[in-house]
């Protein structure tokens, strides 16, 4: 274990650079989301994630962006365990019927201001499920969304790009 | 054949056009008397589903891994209850009876499983009559007395994973019992595959466990294919054994890394991390897509393989870097101290509940369904069973190691190997030639113009089964899938007694079921 250790410390980290966002895209986020957290979060964002539905795809790509080649922390991006510590919720899937009141009760325990993001297509518009008795709708027909992510799933480099972009716009509001 | 297929065979009513399995129609004596022979472990449950007046069991037979489908016709909207017998299929027939409205005669568990009283609707793919969606309490089995407390968790939990309840009954530290409520993600699935067309159907089939998308496609495509008769190009058989073995390999490196990471082992999840998106690169390079989603279609792939060159750096990569972190895990005393003989899972217990994947092989369940049943190209394959017989956290991370191991040597014989050819044949074609009668058969017969098929394949939880009845054009009149998570989620009940409360996460990663998978 100690070789390892101090091979890590000596080697080159794999993290890569951060993907440029656009400013315009920023300065669109910006003006959406009329911000005025700048004093409150600063450049940080305490994440929450919530499946509301989704094939646990999504769930896959959002643990990506905690490995070592993204390292989501390093741009204040941090996820915590519990609705109360964070400013967004990152929510999955198609909202199911079962996973409604869950859903809406994490919100409602998500201190303001708070911002959510709907992730992949299922979240986005429902995907392949929209049709079904079991399932509500997008995220946005269960509680107010701020930005969408699609994809199926989206790929971490994306998840990152929207995530940045929400701290760059909040940094300006 | 096993004299117990031959005996069912010989009392079947009718027997019905599947493949490659037969589908026998039976009388309620004899759908007992396979129940009473599965309850006595002559055989194992593979799977049981519903459909309007119908019941079917699917039996595999463990002498050989062949598979036999049971249908009873319930008219009258009951059964005789196989999980009075046979606890497995206790949960199953909870889901029937929630989807469909059939009443298993005798079953002990009358609570609702699936249905959680959010659908404004009542047994929505039988009867569905409108009720109020209001949500109803769901009465936890009792454990009483002065000690006990209760710990609700869920169904948010607080890392990134799927929702489910679980409560807990502790005494101190100790849990006394675990029961589970599943069914948060449930999104419909068996009826979003009633009357669709097979494209629809295959992304459907697709997402209902997105970590296991590709032997999901897999068995779809392998369902279709046998309902329709259709052929597929030796290369795909050969490409699809190749992302199956990506998928695996991609995670069992998350699952190792995670479970040790619920043990306080970051080191392990950093390395292992790295090494899984890795294999998700090289995926993407490969076939298009990290997860490898809708690359399997019926009668071949969707995308080639145009250079092999990055799957071979990746498996070189992976070989030198691997075997560092297996002696890491090996010589770290207090991390062994965690997994070692924690969340003990019996040898009878896996086998009774048909338990397969690394969670039945670590409990000394030696099935694999690449072996058998088996499909192509296993057959011409050299690769070894990894089993242990422990049933500890420890055990489940050995057999996932070990096949870290096998699939590596798997997608290189594969890489090495892999036949020149088309990767898919055209449907339309094939489905046209199959509405010309066959050799002697009258122009005018008429056709019983539905077909099924059944599909048994190993994703890397373990074996997932899909069946398919289409018509003669490739529509898909129904379909069924069953995720080995659910015959792995109530093990974890038992797995987890008498351990520690702080160690639930650990047994739960070492077992990673799929909640969407077991919630359809």
């Amino acid at each position: 274990m100690r070789r390892m250790l101090l091979e890590g410390l000596f080697r080159r980290p794999v993290t890569e650079g951060s993907p440029t966002v656009a400013d315009a895209e920023i300065e669109a986020l910006a003006e959406r989301l009329g911000v005025a957290a700048k004093a409150r979060l600063g450049r940080s964002l305490s994440i929450r994630e919530v499946d509301a539905g989704s094939c646990n795809g999504c769930e896959l790509e959002i643990h990506a962006l905690n490995n070592s080649y993204y390292d989501v922390e390093r741009f204040g991006l941090r996820f915590v365990a519990s609705p109360r510590h964070a400013d967004l919720l990152m929510v999955t899937g198609p909202v199911t019927a079962n996973m409604r009141e869950g859903l809406e009760r994490t919100y409602a325990a998500t201190p303001a201001p708070k911002w959510v993001v709907a992730v992949g297509d299922c979240a986005a518009g429902c995907g392949v499920f929209r049709k079904s008795y079991a399932v509500i709708g997008s995220v946005s027909a269960v509680i107010p969304v701020d930005l969408v992510i699609p994809g199926c799933p989206p790929e971490p480099i994306d998840m990152l790009k929207g995530l940045i972009g929400l701290v760059e716009a909040s940094a300006r509001g | 054949m096993s004299t117990l297929r031959t005996a069912l065979l010989n009392a079947a009513l009718t027997i019905e056009e599947q493949k490659p399995w037969p589908r026998i129609t039976v009388d309620a004596d004899t759908w007992r008397q396979a129940t009473l022979a599965i309850a006595a472990g002559n055989a194992t449950l593979a799977g049981l589903w519903a459909e309007p007046g119908a019941v079917h069991m699917a039996v595999l037979d463990d002498e050989d891994g062949a598979l036999m489908v049971l249908t009873l016709a319930a008219p009258d909207g009951r059964f005789p209850s196989v999980g009075l017998t046979h606890p497995p299929a206790q949960r199953l027939e909870r889901a029937i009876a929630d989807l469909h409205g059939l009443i298993p005669e005798g079953m002990p568990d009358d609570r609702r499983w699936l249905d959680h009283d959010r659908w404004g609707v009542r047994a929505p793919l039988g009867a569905a009559d409108k009720v109020p969606a209001d949500g109803a309490p769901y009465p936890f089995l009792k454990a009483e007395g002065p000690p006990l407390h209760q710990i609700a968790v869920g169904p948010v939990h607080a890392g990134i994973i799927e929702p489910g309840h679980f409560r807990f009954s502790a005494n101190g530290e100790i849990v006394v019992r675990l029961e589970e409520r599943l069914g948060y993600v449930h999104k419909g699935i068996e009826g979003l595959l009633a009357d669709t067309t097979l494209e629809a159907a295959a992304k459907v089939v697709a997402r209902v466990s997105g970590d296991s998308t590709v032997a999901y496609s897999l068995a779809f495509a392998r369902a279709a294919e046998a309902a329709l008769g259709v052929a597929v190009p030796q290369r795909a058989v050969w490409l699809r054994a190749l992302m199956a073995e990506l998928e695996r390999l991609a995670n069992h490196l998350g699952d190792i890394g995670a479970i040790c990471n619920d043990a306080a082992f970051a080191l392990m999840l950093a390395h292992c991390g790295m090494l899984r998106e890795e294999v998700l690169r090289a995926s993407k390079v490969a076939f298009g897509h990290r997860l490898m989603m809708d690359r399997i279609v019926p009668a071949g792939v969707a995308s080639d393989l145009s250079d092999a060159a990055p799957i071979k750096a990746l498996t070189a990569r992976i070989r030198q870097r691997f075997p560092r972190l297996v002696e890491l895990y090996d010589n770290t005393a207090s991390l062994q101290n965690r997994t070692v003989a924690t969340g003990h899972l019996t040898p009878e217990l896996a086998r009774r509940f048909g338990t397969g994947g690394p969670v039945g092989r670590a409990s000394g369940r030696a099935f694999d369904a690449r072996k058998a049943p088996g499909y192509p190209p296993y057959g011409d394959l050299d690769f070894k069973m990894a089993t242990r017989e422990d049933g500890d956290v420890d055990a489940r991370i050995w057999v996932r190691i070990d096949e870290v191991y096998e699939s590596l040597e798997l997608i290189e014989q594969i890489v090495d190997r892999l036949p020149a050819g088309p990767i898919a044949y055209p449907l339309a074609p094939a489905l046209r030639e199959r509405r010309v009668p066959q050799a002697g058969g009258l122009a005018h017969e008429p056709r019983d113009s539905a077909t099924e098929g059944l599909a048994m394949v190993e994703g890397f939880r373990g074996d997932v089964l899909v069946w398919l009845r289409t018509d003669e054009t490739g529509r898909v009149l129904r379909g069924a899938v069953r995720d080995p998570s659910v015959f792995q989620w109530p093990l974890l009940e038992a797995a987890i007694e008498g351990n520690i409360v702080a160690d639930f996460p650990l047994c739960n990663k070492s077992f990673n079921c799929s909640y969407s998978g077991h919630d359809l």
